[in-house]
């Protein structure tokens, strides 16, 4: 997994809310492979393509100056809905590195984590105001600073966030969390054996 | 004095390995883990690549279920050579690792959230997880059960999880339930009273004695839809009912080690006392059948009811994302709920593809005729034997039903089983969300009863307008 430390990046707005990750990962892609080369172009699937197949030029993602956005900047209930990991691997695939809304589908917060992703919850009021500056500017940059949990937007202001500090080791160190609870395996076995007494039919 | 704690925390603590300092997160032992055929792969890629082992295979449960195809139970009625590539190589993955596995053509295998309370997999107290989100089904057993996502390979090589404290929520229901409202009215009234995202953070106990009358397939029912409020779990005490559920399962307690199992889990309730973060209260009353008209299980209203107008929305991201799912559901402010005309019917899902379910459907179908096409897929292939047994798949197909091979089916379209683009289907399933059921498609959510009724007159209708003068 590649660390995430820093990026200052293009970030892409989208005001909807409710984006459930049946929206992000149309649920007839899930077959697929995150080694198959066509995984980017998944993510929002039926968003940036009509039925007809052409793109939606509406859609931010679709639009020049977002192209090649790494940061995606989101609403309220970002990624309910379906557990699928695949939702954080399309984003990934994407180039996706930070995702920025003002409230989580809790699995999929820890789906982006898992996947190297960085999530930052920011208030109404912030996210609406780094929605807005990015409209107004296509093409515009966001700075993250994971180690100093802080969002800088294009006026310049910093917006602090918070993360646990598992999830944050996880990133900046790009770790597998297995390897990391391995480190526990002595205290997990003890557990297992004084529950297995108890709870004999587990 | 210990401190009254809820069965959530109860459950919680009983299961803690280990509480990081710093972050606060807990390490969780897991008592079961469930593999779907749609996620698992990547678990089993991402631990090779790593060369990890498998902890505790026994304690692991697989089978296909979303790319399960409903014209048959044998890897020739799955959709293609794609989806059929992934069921193989979960049975392939289970037998080389020691996983139990219930493979297409196994008398027991079915919808996963079907198949673990049915083989006693599924256990009071038990701390359940699978890369799901309506894992939350199992709760109502008395057991924590959460969908989790990318986790699987984690679990796999640890059997645990590590995992941010939660809120604990009650939603007490009191009352007798009206004649025709069903567990599926309860729950979705429940969800549009939360919001999509109501139970954010939450893990939600169901009580009072509207839940306390419930059979534990209604209570199956409750607990399956809480993701669709946001809530990470959903869960119902443990009592009489469920011991009589459980007792006798393949996978249950026997003999000495059953009464000492029931004496645990009579300590698991709700202390008096204990305190919830989040108190909700619900009259049943009051209730009536249910039916979706948006894209979130939260828009829903009283049959009798009218879409409601954007226009008296005052929030105004609120009032957008009401016209969009009109507009994409086809819909008008001021309707009649019983105005909406009907493309097809679908009644299954591990919300509502139980026997109980099959029975109720089947007491409207009888006799009648479906206007529209209308599937009817059980949850597991032992629920299909004993509706086989009853004659339920007789009635069905005589009113011109189809009756399908158990799996996932039209309620996420994973294997093939879809709904058109533009086409309205009336579904017994959890999500209506935009392309749940195909790209274009547009969900109504309703109970058995209620889409079989739809099936038969080929619109949304009252249920309980056919019920009358019926027993």
């Amino acid at each position: 997994m590649e660390p995430f430390v820093t990026l200052t990046a293009v970030a892409a707005p989208y005001d909807r809310l409710n984006v459930d990750t049946d929206q992000i990962l149309p649920a007839r892609f899930l077959l697929k492979r995150r080694t198959d080369p066509a995984y980017p172009t998944f993510l929002f699937r039926d968003l940036r393509v009509r039925p007809d197949g052409t793109e939606d030029p509406t859609f931010v993602l679709n639009q020049p100056a977002y192209r090649g956005a790494k940061i995606f900047v989101g609403n309220a209930n970002f990624g309910g809905g379906s557990s699928r990991e695949a939702a954080a691997i399309a984003f990934d695939t994407y180039g996706i590195r930070c995702v920025i809304a003002v409230s989580f589908g809790d699995i999929f917060y820890n789906n982006c984590i898992k996947n190297g992703i960085l999530p930052i919850r920011l208030s109404d009021d912030a996210a609406a105001s780094l929605r807005n500056q990015l409209h107004a500017r296509p093409g515009a940059t966001l700075t993250v600073d994971l180690p100093a949990q802080t969002v800088t937007d294009v006026s310049g202001q910093a917006h602090a966030f918070e993360i646990d500090s598992f999830s944050k080791t996880c990133l900046l160190e790009g770790l597998s969390q297995i390897k990391l609870t391995l480190r526990h395996s002595d205290a997990i076995a003890a557990f297992e054996q004084r529950y297995r007494e108890k709870i004999s039919w587990v | 004095m210990t401190q009254p704690r809820t069965l959530f925390r109860k459950i919680w603590d009983s299961h803690t390995v280990l509480t990081d300092p710093a972050s606060g997160e807990a390490l969780l032992y897991v008592d079961r883990l469930l593999l779907t055929d749609t996620s698992s792969f990547h678990a089993f890629d991402l631990l090779r690549a790593e060369g990890h082992d498998i902890r505790r295979p026994s304690q692991v449960f697989g089978g296909p279920d979303h790319f399960a195809g409903s014209k048959g139970n044998r890897l020739e009625h799955i959709a293609d050579d794609e989806r059929r590539d992934l069921v193989v190589a979960l049975g392939e993955n289970c037998a080389e690792l020691g996983i139990n596995h219930f493979g297409l053509d196994d008398p027991r295998m079915g919808i996963t959230h079907v198949v673990g309370p049915e083989q006693g997999i599924t256990l009071p107290g038990f701390f359940l997880l699978c890369g799901d989100s309506h894992t939350s089904t199992h709760g109502a057993l008395g057991a924590l059960a959460f969908g989790i996502g990318g986790q699987t390979a984690h679990i796999l090589a640890t059997q645990c999880l590590w995992a941010r404290p939660l809120k604990a929520m009650r939603v007490s229901v009191e009352g007798e339930r009206p004649f025709g409202v069903t567990a599926k009215d309860v729950i979705l009234t429940i969800i549009n009273r939360l919001g999509p995202a109501g139970g954010f953070g939450h893990v939600i106990e169901y009580a009072g004695s509207t839940i306390r009358a419930m059979s534990i397939e209604e209570r199956l029912t409750v607990c399956n839809m809480s993701i669709e409020a946001g809530a990470r779990g959903g869960m119902v005490a443990p009592d009489e009912t469920t011991f009589a559920y459980v007792k006798g399962r393949p996978r249950a307690p026997h003999g000495a080690e059953w009464d000492k199992a029931v004496a645990y889990w009579r300590t698991l309730p709700s202390d008096p006392g204990a305190r919830f973060d989040t108190e909700v209260a619900l009259d049943a009353q009051a209730l009536a059948p249910m039916v979706s008209w948006g894209n979130t299980a939260a828009d829903a209203a009283p049959v009798t009811g009218r879409i409601p107008d954007p226009g008296d929305e005052p929030d105004p991201e609120r009032r957008r994302s009401m016209e969009r799912a009109l507009e994409y559901m086809g819909l008008k402010a001021g309707t009649a709920l019983t105005d909406i005309p009907v493309d097809q019917v679908f009644i299954g899902s591990c919300t509502n593809g139980r026997i109980e379910d099959l029975r109720a459907a089947a007491g409207v179908a009888k006799g009648r005729k479906a206007k529209v096409p209308a599937l009817v897929v059980a949850g597991s292939a032992l629920v299909k034997a004993q509706a086989e047994k009853e004659g339920l798949d007789v009635i069905f197909t005589q009113a011109g039903f189809t009756w399908g091979s158990p799996g996932c089916s039209m309620c996420v379209g994973t294997n093939g089983d879809t709904v058109g683009r533009g086409k309205r289907c009336i579904s017994t399933s959890n999500r209506n969300f935009v392309g749940r059921q195909g790209p274009g498609s547009r969900t109504h959510l309703v109970s058995p009863i209620m889409a079989a009724a739809a099936a038969v007159t080929g619109r949304v209708i009252d249920v309980r307008e056919m019920m009358k003068g019926e027993t």
